[in-house]
């Protein structure tokens, strides 16, 4: 009897996991998975590219994503992009010129963050900036340290170029990107007088994770990468042999006169690094608590396939988990994601991202200036009661555009005189960006015709924890739907 | 429909609670009515070049570039002596108002900043990973009475630290009229099973009560300066003037990780000024300062003009109620570990001892999970 039970058990649990491979392999994947993976990769999505993606397979829409990434930005480059200002000019200057330099490198600091929120608003590859973004935030470099615009952007152009390549290639070329090295100090590491910021970091936070090596590590390692450091003209690599440690090192137990790409080839090595990338990738894109089972599974895949960065993605995001009901909505978005996601779902005019930089930066996500080396900590971190109130005031005053429009400025004379060129008064540049927003609510709304049941499952990911008041429709409701804490999540 | 308009009551209850004059909420409060305001020097501020063994000679040859020349040290006593960017300190000094406790650590002292802070915040051992706050343990063992506008109050920073874990009621600020004019926007309303939706939740509850008790009702006169941890300081003060009632602040100063280039004179200018407004609003008396951060920095300078990660440190406690003095042990500068660090003498969790059982009289060992013996460094 308890046989035949056990033997029903069998065959139903069989059944079912046919069913759910089925699903998962064979089947259009439908509107709410399709919502799903792209919400989680793409900022946002609107119903149309929801409905194209159901269509397809879990495989399909994710090999078409992947097949969409790029590794150069559409945006042109600021203009000054291209020429590295030696900090050796500043020696030379007067007071006065210093102070000029000091306005110019700020202005270029703005124009940067400009450039990269516009190439996000407007990329027909969110996902690519969604990952230029998560490796800013793993090889973390500020230009509050930097102090250099052109060599964050040449890094950010780095960053990109190798987004969905190989994690190998990538550390090798970020160990020698000139903002990172003074970022991490590496230029003032000698042979006989070590500084350890480098070798430190990239152990505990780009690959092993703390607590998978040793002080003595550290330290030995500091050793290999003595003599990585800047050419001050041209702001390019160098090494300098007359300072590099030529003696034994014994990094992870293997010694050996190392360098610096032999230690990173080391830490490539281990299991450890391609599961602590897997588990960051996990929390970016999954949910906030890793399986371990699944994360060595996708960590071995990754490590086989020479660190392939899309074969780790492919993984996470065909993956059972990744679409279980637990884990929809049930990550916070950071204030990029809600910024860009917003502006990109509802299809909103802007004019220079000015705004978005400040409020994004007072959101606690300033780009191209993390906090610390650690990077942002996101998820629950990113809500406070001071960031909370901050992001709803954001929506509503970009859900009230098309009321606080007011006719445009004449231009004052003075302006005239200066040429049609750009206006250089900041807080007149602000408040003509904040005039250029504006949003069309009866076009974005004519998406949904009469019957149609689909808006507020395009708008969140979750039920509404207040569900709109009877009779709310338009644009009234879609202001309640995102003013609900639900908007919050993806 | 129900439970909103229950919570509207309660929140009405809340202001009612409120209207009561200020020492019927002290007696309320208990020992709570004393504040402790934690200072974060973020990035691990190093402590020999903050109190200076100017009397040690391997003070000279481990820092033959950074060290302070004697002669330019403030002196405290005939081996110690402070950074003289710390010259508005020595007001404290003089006044007895300052506490300085030097070689504070814990064993197996860990040289991440993320990790050791970590430990730092949640009073763990260095082996043992904890994920409330010590503060939020203190609290969730002797809570801070539901009339204050919030357990605690954050300044300066996005993280938690101390507060860290579900039970606290955290308010992060960056001012206070900012906050009272979008604070409209927050609906309370339930909980969720979803975890990250209830943390969202959560802060709007934690909002609309603090909203309805931290109405400014008091203008302060002291100047602040005009700086980053001078606004900071200024939010806090003007806090506590409203009289909302809050258990603990933290504010976070950084810029303290000297890989290269070493100590400003921020803080001594904003410490001296929030003395100054404390005083104007009347709370000296009833507040506890300290500074904390990660760790210490190597006593061996490096190679850039700085200092990398090290161990032990000098920490500042200062109030109204604070008998200033030295404590604890000078640097051991000819004893360093293998890594070159210093060795400890009074560990971190004594000084929150201090905070928990002398300052508040609550039992500490509930918070710190195990017994700490505090620092003496108040007045009987």
């Amino acid at each position: 009897m308890l046989e035949r039970i056990l033997m029903w058990v069998v065959f139903l649990a069989g059944i079912a996991l046919l069913a759910r491979s089925h699903a998962a392999v064979g089947a259009p994947m439908g509107f709410d998975e399709a919502r799903h993976l792209l919400n989680r990769t793409s900022f946002a999505a609107g119903p149309d590219d929801i409905k194209r993606f159901a269509q397809l397979t879990r495989a399909q829409a994710v090999d078409q994503l992947l097949a969409s990434t790029t590794t150069r930005a559409k945006t042109p480059p600021p203009e000054w992009a291209s020429s590295f200002e030696s900090p050796r000019r500043l020696r030379a200057m007067s007071e006065e010129e210093r102070k000029a330099f000091q306005r110019e490198q700020f202005e270029k600091g703005v124009d940067l963050r400009a450039w990269w929120m516009t190439e996000m608003l407007t990329t027909p590859s969110p996902l690519t900036e969604k990952m230029v973004l998560f490796w800013h935030n793993h090889f973390v470099s500020s230009l509050q340290k930097v102090r250099s615009p052109v060599l964050m952007y040449r890094q950010n152009q780095l960053l990109r170029r190798h987004a969905l390549g190989y994690f190998g290639d990538l550390l090798h070329a970020v160990a020698r990107d000139p903002a990172m090295v003074i970022y991490l100090d590496s230029a003032s590491n000698r042979k006989g007088r070590p500084n350890e910021n480098f070798a430190r970091e990239v152990m505990e936070l780009f690959t092993l994770g703390e607590g998978n090596y040793r002080e003595q590590d550290i330290k030995e390692a500091a050793r290999a990468f003595t003599g990585w450091s800047i050419d001050p003209d041209t702001g390019e690599f160098l090494l300098r042999p007359m300072i590099h440690d030529e003696g034994e090192k014994t990094v992870l137990g293997r010694s050996g006169n190392l360098d610096g790409d032999a230690v990173l080839d080391i830490l490539l090595a281990q299991p450890q690094t391609a599961e602590f990338i897997v588990a960051k990738l996990w929390r970016e894109f999954v949910s906030p608590a890793p399986d371990p089972a699944e994360v060595r599974r996708i960590a071995r895949m990754f490590r086989d396939n020479r660190y392939n960065i899309q074969v780790a993605l492919r993984a996470l995001l065909t993956s059972d988990a990744f679409y279980a009901p637990q884990n929809r909505a049930a990550l916070i978005k950071s204030p990029i994601e809600l910024i860009v996601g917003t502006l990109r779902e509802f299809r909103f005019e802007t004019g220079e991202p000015l705004p978005f930089l400040f409020v994004s930066r007072e959101l606690g996500q300033d780009l191209f200036a993390p906090p610390n080396v650690k990077g942002w900590p996101g998820g629950d971190a990113w809500i406070n009661s001071a960031t909370l109130l901050r992001r709803k005031q954001l929506l509503e005053r970009l859900f009230r555009a098309q009321e606080m429009r007011q006719p445009p400025v004449m231009a004052r004379d003075e302006d005239k005189a200066k040429g049609a060129g750009r206006i250089t008064d900041g807080k007149e540049r602000l408040a003509r960006a904040m005039q250029d927003i504006n949003f069309d609510a009866d076009r974005w709304l004519a998406q949904f015709p009469p019957g149609d049941t689909h808006l507020t499952r395009v708008v969140l990911a979750t039920d509404p924890v207040n569900p709109p008041e009877a009779g709310a429709q338009g644009l009234d409701m879609l202001r309640q739907l995102v003013l609900d804490p639900a908007y919050q999540l993806k | 429909m129900q439970r909103r308009a229950f919570l509207q009551l309660a929140a009405g209850g809340v202001t009612l609670a409120l209207a009561r004059p200020w020492g019927a909420l002290a007696a309320a409060a208990g020992h709570y009515d004393r504040l402790l305001i934690l200072i974060e020097l973020k990035g691990g501020n190093d402590g020999l070049n903050t109190v200076v063994p100017y009397a040690d000679s391997a003070y000279y040859e481990l820092r033959p570039r950074l060290a302070i020349p004697r002669d330019q040290v403030l002196q405290l006593d005939a081996r110690a002596g402070l950074h003289p960017s710390l010259q508005p300190l020595m007001a404290l000094w003089g006044n007895r108002e300052l506490a300085i406790v030097q070689s504070v650590g814990y064993p197996s002292a860990n040289l991440s900043h993320f990790r050791s802070i970590e430990i730092w915040d949640t009073a763990s051992k260095s082996s043992e990973y904890l994920s409330d706050g010590w503060l939020t343990r203190a609290f969730a063992g002797a809570p801070v009475p539901q009339s204050f506008a919030a357990d605690g109050v954050i300044v300066g920073s996005n993280e938690m630290g101390p507060f860290a874990g579900g039970g606290t009621r955290a308010l992060a600020l960056t001012n206070t009229d900012q906050f009272m004019r979008q604070a409209k926007l927050a609906a309370p309303e339930g909980s969720s099973r979803n975890p990250a939706l209830n943390h969202i939740l959560k802060v709007e509850q934690d909002v609309a009560q603090a909203a309805a008790n931290l109405a400014p009702n008091y203008t302060l006169r002291t100047e602040f300066p005009q700086h980053a941890f001078g606004n900071a300081l200024k939010t806090v003060a003007q806090v506590v003037a409203s009289k909302a009632g809050v258990a603990a602040v933290k504010v976070s100063h950084t810029g303290f990780d000297t890989h290269s280039g070493q100590l400003g004179t921020q803080l001594a200018e904003g410490l001296v000024a929030l003395r100054a407004a404390l005083q104007e609003a009347g709370r000296w008396d009833a507040a506890l300062i300290m500074t904390y951060c990660e760790f210490g920095r190597r006593p061996h300078e490096n190679q850039s003009g700085g200092t990398d990660h090290g161990t032990a440190n000098a920490h500042f406690v200062l109030g109204g109620r604070v008998r200033g003095g030295l404590y604890g042990l000078p640097p051991a500068l000819t004893r360093l570990d293998g890594n070159g660090n210093l060795p400890f003498a009074v560990d971190f969790r004594d000084l929150y001892a201090t905070a928990l059982d002398q300052w508040w009289g609550i039992d500490s060992s509930v918070a710190l999970n195990g017994r700490f013996r505090p620092v003496d460094v108040l007045k009987a």
